[in-house]
Order: C-alpha cells, then sequence, then structure tokens
C-alpha cells in the first residue's frame, strides 16, 4: 500500500532540504521566513482551508525542524531567522522530541461514535434500547446520540440493523500505547510529557501531520562547518533504507560532510554478548524474567507507567551506547551522531554522553539530497564488513533473541540456561498490560525482547521505506554473511 | 519500435527522487492492471538529471517513452498517464 500520509512526508521532506541546503550555503538567514511562501504561492490551491493556513503550519514545521517546539513560541511575530540565530548558539539538544502544532492539528471530533445519514430512523430503534445511558433518542429522519452523555462504550454500534452507528477514531490518541496524547476543551491535541514514550507512533499516526518532530540538524551541520570529526553511527536498520549498498552509503556518508560511518551492528554485537552473559547471571541468581533495553521507548515506559518492571530491565547499554563508547574511545574529541528510524533515540542520546546527536533516515535522505549526493553513481568504499551477522539483525523484530541465542551457542562449557524467549511487538495498550502480567509472574516466558515499532526498528517512525520491506532487507543481509 | 512496441516507463531512483517518494514507485508493477502491466516496460533509472542545479522540487520524475515526464510522480498520475499514453498508441 502506498502510505496515507504521502502528502505530508514529501512536505516534510522538502522542507529539511531547503533548510539544510540553506545553512550549507550560508544563505538560510535570508532565505527562511520565505519557504512557506515559496512552497505556498497563492496563485496555486491550498491544501488546507487557504494558503495561509498551510503557510503558518509549514512555519511551525520549520520550527520543529530547527530544534524548537510549539511550547516555545511566546510571539508569535518572532521571525523564524530569529530562531535559527538561537538554534546555531544551542549547546544542548533539546530535552523533548516531540510537539502538536495548533494550527494544524484538526481537532478530530470529540466522541468517538457517530450516527450516519444511512439511519432510517427505523421503529425498532434498538440502539435506543441497547444504550445504557439513554445518550440516543429518534428525530423524525434520524437517531442522534448526546455526546455529553455518550459514555463510547460502543454497544449501539453492534445493534443496528442498518450498520449505521459508526466508530471514527482520533488517529493520534487510537495510536498512542500510553494515552500521553489528549485533547484540551478546544479540541486540540497535546502531548502530557510525563506520560509520553516519545515512541514517534502520533507523529505516524497523525493525518494532518500536526505532530512535529524537534530536530538537531541545524547542530550536526554546525559540527561539520566548525571541521570538526563527525562520525555517523549508522543503525543496523538502515540497510534497505537507501536505494544503495553499505559501500555506497559509506561513500555517500563521507561525501556529505561525515569522517566515518561506524557501523551499530558492532555495538549490537556486545550488547548480544552481554546481554546474554547478564541472562545467565540473572537466571543462576533466581530471577524469572528479564528484558531487552535497546528500545529507548519501552524502557521510558517501564521508568513512567510500569514500574514492576523495572528490576527486570537488562543493566546492558543498547548498541547505541557501545557504539558511542566506541567512538569517544577511538577520538574523544569527535562529535558523534546517531542515525536511525527512531525518535525516541533522541531522548536516549539526552542521558549519554557519548553520543552527542541523533539524525533520522529522513534527514540523512534530505541532507543527501541537499548535496546532490546520488548514491547510486557512487563506486563505494571498501569497507571491512566486520560486523557479526547476527548483530545485523537487531533491527528486525526477533533479532536480538537470535543474536543471545547465536551467543549462547558459543558455550563456554557450562550448560546455558533454557531460554523461554517472547517477542511484544508493537508496543500497544494490549501489550502494555501484558507487559505487567509478565512483570508479576503471571505468565510463562523468562525472556522478553520488546520493540515498540511493528517489525522492530525497521517500521520506525522515521524509515523511509516500509516495514516489510526495510525488514526483508535487513534480515537478508544479517544471512548473507 | 523494437520491444513489441511496449510503453517505456523510466523510474528514477536517484536519491533526490526516492527520499521525495520513489520509494513507492518502484512497486508500480504491482499496482497495474495486468493488461496494462503487458504492455509496459518498467526501468528503474540512477538519476534522470532532473534534478540538478536545485530544481528538485519535481521530484520524483517518471518519464514515459522517453518524451512525456511526470513530475511530483505518483503511482495514480503515472497509471493514469500511462493508460492516456496507450488509447493515443492504439488511436494512431
Ligand atoms: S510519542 Fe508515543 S507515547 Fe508520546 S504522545 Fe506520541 S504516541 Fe503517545
Ligand atoms: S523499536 Fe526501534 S525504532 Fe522503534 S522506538 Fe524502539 S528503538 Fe526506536
Ligand atoms: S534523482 Fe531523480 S532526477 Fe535526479
Amino acid at each position: 500500500m502506498p502510505s496515507m500520509n504521502n502528502a505530508a512526508e514529501r512536505v516534510r521532506r522538502e522542507l529539511l532540504i531547503r533548510v539544510i541546503r540553506g545553512e550549507l550555503d550560508g544563505t538560510l538567514d535570508q532565505e527562511i521566513d520565505r519557504i512557506p511562501i515559496v512552497m505556498r504561492p497563492s496563485d496555486q490551491p491550498a491544501s488546507r482551508c487557504c494558503v495561509y493556513k498551510d503557510r503558518a503550519v509549514l512555519k511551525y514545521r520549520l520550527m520543529g525542524i530547527l530544534g524548537f517546539g510549539v511550547e516555545d513560541e511566546t510571539d508569535e511575530a518572532k521571525p523564524l531567522r530569529e530562531y535559527l540565530a538561537e538554534a546555531r548558539l544551542r549547546r544542548e539538544p533539546p530535552r523533548e522530541v516531540l510537539s502538536v502544532a495548533p494550527v494544524a492539528c484538526y481537532g478530530c471530533i470529540e466522541s468517538h461514535y457517530v450516527i450516519t445519514n444511512a439511519c432510517r430512523a427505523c421503529f425498532a430503534r434498538p440502539c435506543t434500547f441497547s444504550c445504557p445511558k439513554q445518550a440516543i433518542t429518534v428525530g423524525p429522519k434520524q437517531a442522534e446520540i448526546d455526546h455529553s452523555k455518550c459514555i463510547d462504550c460502543g454497544k449501539c454500534t453492534t445493534v443496528c440493523p442498518y450498520k449505521a452507528i459508526i466508530r471514527v477514531p482520533i488517529p493520534c490518541e487510537e495510536a498512542c500505547p500510553t494515552g500521553a496524547i489528549r485533547k484540551d476543551e478546544s479540541g486540540r491535541e497535546w502531548i502530557n510529557f510525563d506520560t509520553c514514550i516519545s515512541c514517534g507512533k502520533c507523529l505516524k499516526a497523525c493525518p494532518f501531520s500536526a505532530v512535529l518532530e524537534r530536530s538537531q540538524i541545524i547542530e550536526v551541520i554546525r559540527a561539520m562547518k566548525e571541521g570538526r570529526r563527525v562520525v555517523a553511527m549508522v543503525a543496523p536498520a538502515i540497510i534497505g533504507q537507501f536505494p544503495a549498498t553499505l559501500e555506497q552509503l559509506a561513500e555517500g556518508l563521507r561525501m556529505a560532510g561525515f569522517s566515518d560511518m561506524l557501523e551499530v551492528a558492532s555495538g549490537a554485537e556486545l550488547t548480544a554478548r552481554n546481554e546474554a552473559k547478564e541472562f545467565f547471571e540473572r537466571m543462576e541468581r533466581g530471577d524469572h524474567l528479564m528484558t531487552s533495553s535497546c528500545c529507548p521507548a519501552y524502557v521510558e515506559a517501564v521508568r513512567k507507567l510500569i514500574p514492576e518492571m523495572k528490576k527486570f530491565v537488562s543493566d546492558t547499554p543498547s548498541p547505541m551506547g557501545y557504539s558511542g563508547r566506541l567512538a569517544k574511545e577511538q577520538d574523544p574529541e569527535c562529535v558523534t551522531v546517531f542515525i536511525g528510524p527512531c525518535v525516541a533515540k533522541r531522548k536516549e542520546a539526552c542521558s549519554d554522553p557519548n553520543v552527542d546527536y541523533v539524525m533520522t533516515f529522513e534527514e540523512l535522505g534530505a541532507l543527501f539530497a541537499a548535496r546532490e549526493i546520488n548514491l547510486g553513481t557512487l563506486e563505494g568504499l571498501k569497507l571491512k564488513r566486520e560486523a557479526d551477522p547476527y548483530a545485523r539483525g537487531f533491527g528486525a523484530g526477533c533479532g536480538v533473541t537470535a543474536a543471545i541465542l547465536h551467543e549462547m551457542s558459543g558455550g563456554e562449557g557450562q550448560t546455558p540456561p533454557r531460554i523461554d524467549g517472547k517477542l511484544i511487538n508493537p508496543l500497544d495498550r494490549k501489550n502494555m498490560r501484558l507487559l505487567k502480567l509478565h512483570a508479576l509472574g503471571k505468565l510463562p516466558g523468562n525472556f522478553l525482547e520488546v520493540m515498540a515499532c511493528e517489525g522492530g526498528c525497521v517500521g520506525g517512525p522515521c524509515a523511509l521505506v516500509d516495514a516489510e520491506k526495510g525488514g526483508a532487507a535487513v534480515r537478508k543481509l544479517a544471512h548473507e554473511e | 519500435m523494437g520491444n513489441g512496441s511496449k510503453l517505456k516507463v523510466e523510474i528514477c531512483l536517484g536519491t533526490t527522487c526516492f527520499i521525495l517518494g520513489a520509494s513507492e514507485l518502484q512497486d508500480l508493477a504491482q499496482y497495474l492492471e495486468p493488461e496494462l502491466l503487458d504492455r509496459v516496460d518498467i526501468v528503474g533509472r540512477t538519476c534522470l538529471g532532473f534534478c540538478k542545479d536545485r530544481k528538485f522540487d519535481g521530484a520524483p520524475f517518471v518519464r514515459l517513452d522517453e518524451r512525456v515526464v511526470i513530475e511530483r510522480a505518483t503511482v495514480t498520475r503515472v497509471t493514469e498517464k500511462i493508460k492516456a499514453m496507450l488509447k493515443e498508441k492504439d488511436a494512431e
């Protein structure tokens, strides 16, 4: 299926290309406030109610690219070039990674249940009888729901012989595994950062593209312009994201301004090895459970919402953590940039001194386009390809368990404990409940691999190709080698 | 014309086109009805050259029969254009 968010995705990427190009050329100060006008000229049809609204949304999107949230807006008249000037001086990347643009949020309808015009105002009126709150009355033409009484139980939908009552979801709220994104009285959505786990599902779900990411691209370009050694730490999920080989990517990254490409798969190897060891130890001391810890959205979920699980989460650093450590050991002066499909990694990096910045595949693609680097025509750098094939599989569901099993089969003489692995994927409301039960020891299984995104990181919110294709590519490379 | 007079469909898979939407056009063949599929010859290209000199706005690009260039190509738009061009061909 071509993704529904096509138009929104395209706008997002076009904005990124324009900002990156301008910043590289040193002309962004003069251009940035004009971008919304250039992209939405008044002689072309608007995609929202009018071009002015379109432009207002673009302005917020640009603020996001500069690393600001809607919450940072104090004066609506403040021009983008002032935000840009602040972004260039910023020494710490923003701590919150998402925001919701008020003008873009359409304010999806309040109540989930709606009676459509398929209603015949029939004589039997089963809907009125099924409603436990007497919220439905039948007028001369059609039945109506009194939304102040409706409790969203959905009983009426099942009894209507015409199937006239439908459930209309609020896409972002529906996608959010923690209930962190909610409406205020005026109908617009806000994210409650006390329960938000930065999984980015709302970003992907909103058909109005109202959820914004706060980028760190300005900082990355600054480091490149300052002539620092900027190391690109690419997530295992990168395979299959671009029409190019790993060798071509390495060359493209160099042309884009990075000094080296470091495969996070090599960090994943260490994670797998040490996580296997940790699993032995924990089972030996009598724990009934251990869970993976490489998905930061899951780790946040435990920290904020499933405290029972805390003691079972592995303490082994994530592949990104190990890779950052490796890079800084080699050169403490280098600037490390993790590049992946993930929103939550930005959060994880905030508390990891070895990871300076995080970029998404989408932002990397925009950087290639801005620099007019055409990967397919490059010869490619010679790579050692030293990462363990199992470690490459980390980006797809079940990859972690497979890598650990592989480590365990290496056997150091001792008989490894029996591993009863379960994959918890994606992180949705149902799986949040399951995790609670696992923590309380009410479900079978002693190792849980938890990944917030459908299909694993390849299904991350900022992936360029769909999870199925990306996953197939990751698994293929993992097996080829 | 060679190739049994099939309509040539060149999909640009250069990096710019790819990230601006061509990643989905790759699967064009899956969306074409079998009758249409029989009459086209789909090839991927690394950069058709239209994105150069900072004119990326039109990406992704698709070129039909070496003469018609579709800007901001989507599966739907390409399919429509293919149908129209095949009809023209039939009329000739
Ligand atoms: S990022 Fe995830 S947890 Fe946070 S509001 Fe969005 S969907 Fe909910
Ligand atoms: S599954 Fe992967 S991409 Fe998704 S939130 Fe977790 S670490 Fe990030
Ligand atoms: S990348 Fe498509 S025309 Fe250059």
